[in-house]
């Protein structure tokens, strides 16, 4: 009969413990329901050639990071480097996504703006950002409504998509990469990937 | 009583204060200043959203009934950015743009469940301020009845056992009718109780 004073006890320690496992979880992190879904395509034009346009087709056949970046993006920054260093040593192709370069940015008004002039503002953006800081990516593309972001369900800059030859989004990273996670997250998976093809 | 004059003092610039707060209040909301507002956009802070900032909603649909479902299937939604908010509520970019996504495709004659299914698809049921009933909410949606009638279902058994016991103690032998007597009396010796509250584990 004893036993019984302990059960308040222990279901304060039971609801502690949950307690405990909120704390650790991130309600920042939403998962993303595309995990293994084909990636929506796009057509997007060249931040290097914007006459020229580029398709998820284009990366057919390799395993790939789609890197989502913006030069008003703070956390952008803070990656970037390791973007820079992955380059150099060739670990995996990292295409860009230039997002909403322009309108994204809330110190610029695009009222009145027309789309012609927003693009052309993007491109000098975002070039004399990539000439500043190094270019990491095989190709940026720009998203300047941010249409293709919402495809891939972005909500917040950075964040990198994993995807592999067939074109399947097999991984999501959400905020900056850091090398812990490169190290721990993106690249066993993107071995796999590539032992898997 | 006198007045404190200091105290009248401090009432009386606090006052104005409040009048002067109030009168630069209109002066900011009147059309003069945004007009200056909007010669410099510059000086409007980065994420601050005013009523002239480029990142709120511009283009209200022209059909009101439109603008009414859009409205509504937005407080429905909720904003990635801002969690505790729907995009209706929000005026982070991605809710500005989420909500003009929505007004577009019910524009395009989609019904209201393919706009929903449509952010679903993106961005998962965390989109949905109500999150539906599947198995991973299963026990957020039932536990609090099953609790409720765990709980009521306890209370009821321990009533109907403690009636039994109740019953069961009610029934009085001779000595005991005999002691309750004598306590009565005034005669009670609580040292040799046997029923003392110690005694009864």
């Amino acid at each position: 009969m004893k036993a019984k004073f302990l059960v308040p006890l222990l279901l304060f320690f039971g609801l502690a413990g949950f307690l405990a496992f909120g704390l650790t979880l991130n309600p920042r992190e939403v998962p993303s329901p595309l995990i293994d879904k084909p990636a929506p395509n796009f057509r997007l034009a060249r931040l290097d050639q914007p006459e020229q346009t580029f398709t998820l087709e284009d990366m057919r056949g390799q395993v790939w990071l789609l890197n989502v970046w913006a030069s008003w993006c703070v956390a952008c920054r803070q990656e970037h480097p390791l973007l820079v260093r992955m380059a150099e040593q060739k670990l995996v192709p990292v295409v860009g996504l230039a997002y909403k370069e322009v309108r994204g940015d809330g110190a610029i008004s695009t009222r009145g703006m027309s789309l012609e002039a927003e693009t052309a503002m993007a491109v000098e953006r975002g070039r004399r950002w990539l000439a500043d800081h190094g270019n990491p990516y095989v190709v940026s593309v720009m998203d300047i409504d941010g249409r293709v972001g919402i495809d891939f369900g972005v909500y917040g800059v950075p964040e990198t998509f994993l995807i592999d030859r067939e074109g399947r989004i097999r991984y999501k990273h959400i905020g900056p990469i850091t090398p812990e996670s490169l190290q721990t997250q993106i690249m066993p998976k993107v071995e796999e990937l590539r032992r898997a093809g | 009583m006198p007045a404190d004059p200091k105290r009248s003092r401090s009432i009386l610039s606090s006052l104005r204060r409040t009048l002067g707060v109030g009168v630069l209040a209109v002066l900011m909301a009147s059309p003069l200043h945004a007009a200056t507002a909007d010669a410099g956009p510059a000086t409007v802070p980065a994420g601050i959203a005013t009523a002239s900032d480029p990142g709120v909603a511009p283009a209200v649909a022209a059909d009101p009934r439109l603008e009414a479902d859009m409205m509504e299937l937005s407080h429905k939604l909720r904003c990635l950015v801002c969690q505790n908010q729907s995009i209706a509520e929000s005026n982070a970019p991605l809710a500005v743009d989420l909500r003009n996504q929505v007004r577009e495709q019910l524009a395009a004659g989609k019904d209201k469940d393919d706009v929903i299914d449509y952010l679903v698809e993106r961005y998962g049921d965390f989109v949905l301020y109500e999150p539906p009933f599947n198995a991973a909410t299963g026990l957020l949606w039932v536990g609090p009845f099953a609790l409720l009638l765990a709980g009521a279902g306890w209370l009821a058994w321990r009533l109907r056992r403690r009636r039994g016991e109740i019953a069961a103690d009610g029934a009085l032998s001779a000595a005991d009718r005999e002691r309750a007597r004598a306590l009565l009396a005034g005669g009670g010796d609580a040292a040799s109780n046997p029923a003392s509250p110690e005694s009864r584990k």
